[in-house]
């Protein structure tokens, strides 16, 4: 630039300049989204392990006023999201297998990936909606398997969708070796193509779960909650992430105590099984 | 294994032919079972759609269409109408999708063009946390951390900068409450930063790298290159991106519950409280007695799957057609 004449210099430095502003936004951008991670994760390790007994895990929900804990919604939790991913895996790992293996021709697959990735984003509160039109309002009560259909939902296009991809990177030199030695094609998917797939889909089934344990809104109105430790799926069940939005809102001080507690909880449960479902995923890769 | 052998021996080619019948059997039904879960999948959408529409009927047709305009909500006097939460909705997503975007974008950039191999993966990871932490969590953290925070030191401040303004200064009247439209769009944004950003950087990263390289070797800054060369090959991706955070801000729930403070009223300032579909469907749905009150909540989850529905549906089109570029180049 030593030959440079003034104007050229001042156009080069404006565009240097212009790139060190952006650049810096950038990192800052980044140092944003960081700054709020770190501040809710610590927010939670103050107030939750502070909260975290073993009252709170051997015991049901207090009255307000007494000491309690969340037994009941920890097991309606549990039973809930078990269920749930009972319902959605095979529904799931069944319409996945089609997309990725018959799919091939004919419209029925793209239409499909097309609405379960729609369905993938679609607002969890609706489906409890959903639920609630369909079934709850047709038996005439909340149920614990209510809400467990209406998790289903959520795991269902979970599934789907990573079945769906693992299966398409199973390579087709596998399939074209289990058909040229004979085998029907259910045989190929099933010992073949699900062979290879296998940690995928169990990553997809895991991060589905993460999901579905933090979810609230499609539980509000289908398992609602139950004060009391209940194994009845078929009667209103309490459940962690309902007990912490009743418990927050509360004007009640220990109630508040008890809502951290259940956060770390859940908050634990869903970073443990991400991470869990990074390393399975990482393993296969490797 | 032996025993088949041996009984093919002692049937010979007839039993290989009901073999094979059998297995013809077996793909059949295999074949069917797994399409009529697809469509089953398939089904859902129209599913959802059909039982809102019927369960909400009692609600059309007492409002009619005036239900999306009309700003009563009185359960005693039986008389509903969706402008406020609908008004909640749109300006609470608008403002998280005014913070998320330049913030995603600069995340996509400096995770694509500014960071060191080494710390891709852990800073990629650890927005991508930012996206697994459930929203009730947001919620929580929101009404007893950041709302008194946001009160004390932040609203005041943009209360007396922008409050004397002209027409501007209308969005910052009241008192700093804490909740309210702003600190839920504030939130949502945090929420689907992660969302937008993933799918900025795994599109920036489908950039063929001697398109980048020759900018590159004109003298282009990194800064032009983002500009002039990434960001026009991408553009559908983006948008696509885009327009999927925007689905996600739309039907969030529980964080916005919990911060929004669930006034229906409409008022322009954002610093006053105000209500979203998806809130209003939270707080009063378990509760409300007498039909057309939960038909006309079911109606604003329609009005909500409806919107949602087709952002998303524009969403994955954008990105099935930046994907169909691809295909087309490479």
């Amino acid at each position: 630039m030593r030959h440079a004449t003034p104007a050229i210099r001042r156009i080069y430095n404006r565009r240097r300049r212009l790139n060190r502003i952006n650049m810096a936004m950038s990192a800052l951008g980044m140092g944003f989204g960081l700054f709020w991670l770190a501040w809710i994760l610590f927010t939670l390790v103050r107030y939750g392990f502070e909260a975290l007994t073993w009252k709170l895990l051997s015991q049901s929900t207090p009255p307000p006023g007494s000491d309690g804990g969340l037994l009941n919604a920890i097991v309606g939790s549990v039973m809930m999201a078990g269920t749930a991913t009972l319902i959605g895996t095979p529904v799931g790992v069944l319409a996945g297998t089609y997309l990725a293996e018959y799919g091939r021709r004919g419209w029925i697959a793209p239409a499909t990936r097309f609405i379960n990735d729609i369905l993938l984003s679609a607002p969890s509160i609706v489906l409890g909606l959903f639920i609630y039109t369909v079934y709850v309002a047709r038996v005439g009560h909340f149920s614990g398997f209510a809400g467990a259909l209406a998790l289903s939902l959520i795991v269902i296009p979970v599934v789907v969708r990573t079945t769906d991809d693992m299966l398409k990177l199973v390579p087709d030199s596998l399939r074209e070796a289990a058909i040229a030695l004979g085998a029907p094609k259910w045989k190929m998917v099933t010992r073949v193509s699900y062979r290879a797939a296998r940690t995928g889909i169990a990553t997809g089934v895991l991060l589905a779960v993460a999901r579905i344990s933090g979810e609230t809104a499609p539980l509000l109105f289908t398992a609602l909650n139950n004060q009391f430790l209940s194994h009845d799926m078929n009667a209103p069940m309490a459940n962690l992430p309902v007990v912490i939005f009743q418990f927050a809102m509360s004007p009640y001080d220990d109630w508040h105590k008890i809502a951290w507690g259940g956060a770390i909880l859940i908050t634990l449960s869903v970073l443990g099984i991400n991470i869990l479902a990074r390393l399975l995923f990482r393993q296969r890769n490797s | 294994m032996n025993s088949s052998r041996h009984s093919r021996a002692v049937h010979g080619p007839h039993r290989r032919t009901a073999r094979a019948q059998l297995s013809r059997l077996g793909d059949a039904l295999f074949e069917n079972v797994t399409r009529l879960f697809a469509v089953l999948v398939l089904g859902t959408l129209l599913a959802i759609l059909v039982s809102l529409v019927v369960t909400s009927l009692p609600s059309l047709k007492a409002f009619g269409l005036g239900f999306l305009w009309s700003d009563d909500w009185d359960p005693v006097r039986d008389r509903f109408g969706a402008l406020v939460p609908i008004y909640g909705t749109l300006v609470s997503s608008c403002i998280a999708m005014l913070i998320a975007l330049p913030i995603s974008f600069g995340i996509a950039i400096f995770l694509t063009e500014m960071s060191p191999t080494w710390l891709k993966r852990p800073l990629g990871t650890a927005i991508e946390l930012l996206a697994a932490i459930p929203s009730i969590i947001y919620g929580m953290w929101g009404l007893f951390v950041f709302t008194p925070v946001f009160s004390k030191h932040v609203q005041p401040l943009l209360i007396e900068i922008f409050g004397p303004l002209p027409g501007i200064g209308r969005l910052f009247q009241g008192p700093p409450m804490g909740i309210g439209m702003l600190t839920a769009g504030i939130i949502l944004a945090i929420m689907v930063i992660p969302f937008i950003s993933s799918v900025m950087r795994d599109v920036f990263e489908l950039v063929p790298a001697v398109l980048k390289e020759s900018a590159y070797g004109l003298g282009a800054t990194t800064w032009e290159v983002v500009w002039k060369v990434v960001l026009p090959y991408t553009r559908t991706g983006v948008v696509g991106g885009v327009m999927l955070g925007l689905g996600r801000a739309l039907g969030e729930t529980m964080a916005v519950t919990f911060v929004i403070g669930n006034a229906q009223r409409l008022s322009v300032s954002l610093l006053a409280p105000g209500n979203s579909i998806a809130s209003s469907l939270a707080n009063e749905f378990a509760e409300a007695v007498g039909d057309l009150y939960t038909s006309s909540l079911i109606e604003l989850g329609l009005i909500l799957f409806l919107i949602t529905t087709v952002v998303l549906a524009i969403a994955k089109l954008m990105l099935l057609r930046l994907g169909r570029l691809e295909g087309t180049k490479s």
